[in-house]
């Protein structure tokens, strides 16, 4: 369908856009547009303000030091995907923006309308939430930065305020031994995952995991840490076993609903599968 | 509100409305209707075009978000005299069935092979994923793109 009527701005600084979105209850940021477009085409949004980010240069830095990885809300796919430097200072990220929709929204998409947006099913908000990112929001009232795990509250719902604008996603340093693995199955390439699986952990001097993180994407209404697949691994060698353990308590931890794509049942057994290939090739084991 | 940029190396200014996305700017304003639309909500490709060099979908961007950008539609990788490379190789491996498709697989195969001279058939077919041909030909649209490579290749590097 045609998108609604509505009101356009195009701020230059990032004070004139968070008092314009503060000027009207319904006024929306408008980032990269690839998922507040669609819903506006579906008519499930009909802001009456949009108000467009893309002269926030500042937004569009991708910093590393010591302290972590910080991507501007207005980073794109495409800038992640062309930066070498995120393949050691990290992997994990860039591995799973290689599945994120498909070459010309890569172009377009930017990482803070993807947290934003909050879809359950999305790579995004599943590596903030497995890798304990901060997530840098500011508004009228000043800034304030929420973890990753207390920002998604449910599909579409997060805790950012409807005069707030993301300005920076913060994700802590990545150790250069540390071992990973990110598992995605969608019905094809780019699509939204029906499970996805992102995975990392250190390993100790005697080859044993510590710092398990499991992250699950598309088998809840927002994606989550997996404390009881997480447990399966801490203080073990990874192997196929326990790969095969953490797979199976990944598939109890998680209650999918039914849809379209696929069927609850489907989706619980496909998590322990993504989840048991993501820890065998986070401990070198596979190829798949 | 107005908004002008540049189209297939022509600067144009036209009067929108802030709802109205980019390819039907294109279409209806501009009447450069070779870019289709198909869906309208991003998922099939059809109105890909390249925007300031990159390809996305037109579909998918409020007009007014091209203010002052360089766009270039299918209109602007043919011309009068002769099939550019690309296009032939699409002729030659039948890669055209009914041909609703073929702008957007033109252009997204045009920003791919552009950067990319030497991708191999995974990639293309990694690329060519976000575009949906409903006849199916896909096998004959990767090959007629994998053919094209050599053309963006520079000179020197031609076998």
């Amino acid at each position: 369908m045609k998108l609604p009527a509505f009101d356009y701005a195009c701020p230059a600084t990032l004070a004139e856009a968070l008092a314009l979105l503060a000027s009207r209850d319904d006024a929306k940021a408008l980032a990269g547009g690839q998922s507040l477009v669609p819903m506006m085409a579906f008519r499930i949004a009909s802001p009456s303000l949009l108000v467009d980010l893309r002269r926030l240069s500042d937004l569009r830095k991708i910093a590393i030091d010591t302290s972590g990885v910080r991507l501007g809300a207005m980073v794109r796919w495409r800038d992640i995907e062309d930066d070498a430097r995120l393949n050691g200072a990290h992997p994990l990220l860039k591995a799973a923006v290689s599945h994120v929709a498909h070459y010309q929204i890569r172009n377009r998409g930017t990482v803070g309308g993807s947290i934003a947006h909050a879809d359950p099913a999305a790579e995004m908000p599943g590596i903030a939430v497995t890798c304990d990112a901060d997530i840098a929001v500011t508004g009228t009232r000043g800034a304030r930065v929420i973890c990753a795990d207390d920002f998604f509250i449910a599909p579409l719902m997060t805790a950012l305020a409807a005069d707030e604008i993301i300005t920076e996603i913060r994700l802590p340093a990545w150790p250069p031994r540390r071992r990973w693995g990110f598992r995605e199955f969608s019905r094809r390439r780019g699509d939204f995952a029906l499970a996805a699986a992102a995975v990392f952990f250190d390993v100790d001097d005697a080859g044993k995991a510590y710092n398990a993180h499991i992250g699950a994407i598309g088998v809840g209404d927002r994606p989550a840490r997996l404390p009881a697949a997480e447990a399966e691994v801490n203080g073990q060698v990874v192997d196929i076993a326990i790969s095969e353990r953490a797979g199976r308590a990944a598939s109890a931890s998680v209650d999918p609903q039914s849809d379209i794509h696929a069927s609850g049942a489907y989706r619980k057994s496909l998590i322990g599968t993504m989840v048991e290939r993501a820890l065998q090739s986070a401990a070198g084991m596979s190829a798949l | 509100m107005p908004l002008s940029f540049e189209v297939n190396g022509k600067q144009v200014t036209v009067e929108v409305e802030p709802r109205m996305t980019l390819v039907d700017c294109l279409r209806h304003k501009l009447r450069l209707t070779g870019t289709h639309v198909g869906c309208e909500h991003g998922v099939c490709g059809a109105c890909t075009i390249l925007l300031d060099g990159e390809a996305v979908r037109a579909c998918l961007i409020l007009a007014v978000q091209a203010e002052g950008c360089k766009i270039v539609t299918i209109e602007g990788l043919s011309n009068d005299e002769a099939l550019t490379p690309l296009q032939a190789s699409f002729r030659r491996h039948h890669a055209v069935q009914c041909g609703f498709c073929t702008p957007g697989m033109i252009t997204t195969a045009h920003a791919l092979l552009s950067e990319e001279p030497d991708c191999d058939a995974d990639r293309v077919r990694e690329v060519l994923s976000g575009n949906i041909c409903r006849c199916t030909g896909y096998i004959s649209i990767v090959e007629a793109v994998l053919d094209a490579r050599s053309a963006y290749r520079p000179p020197e590097s031609q076998p």
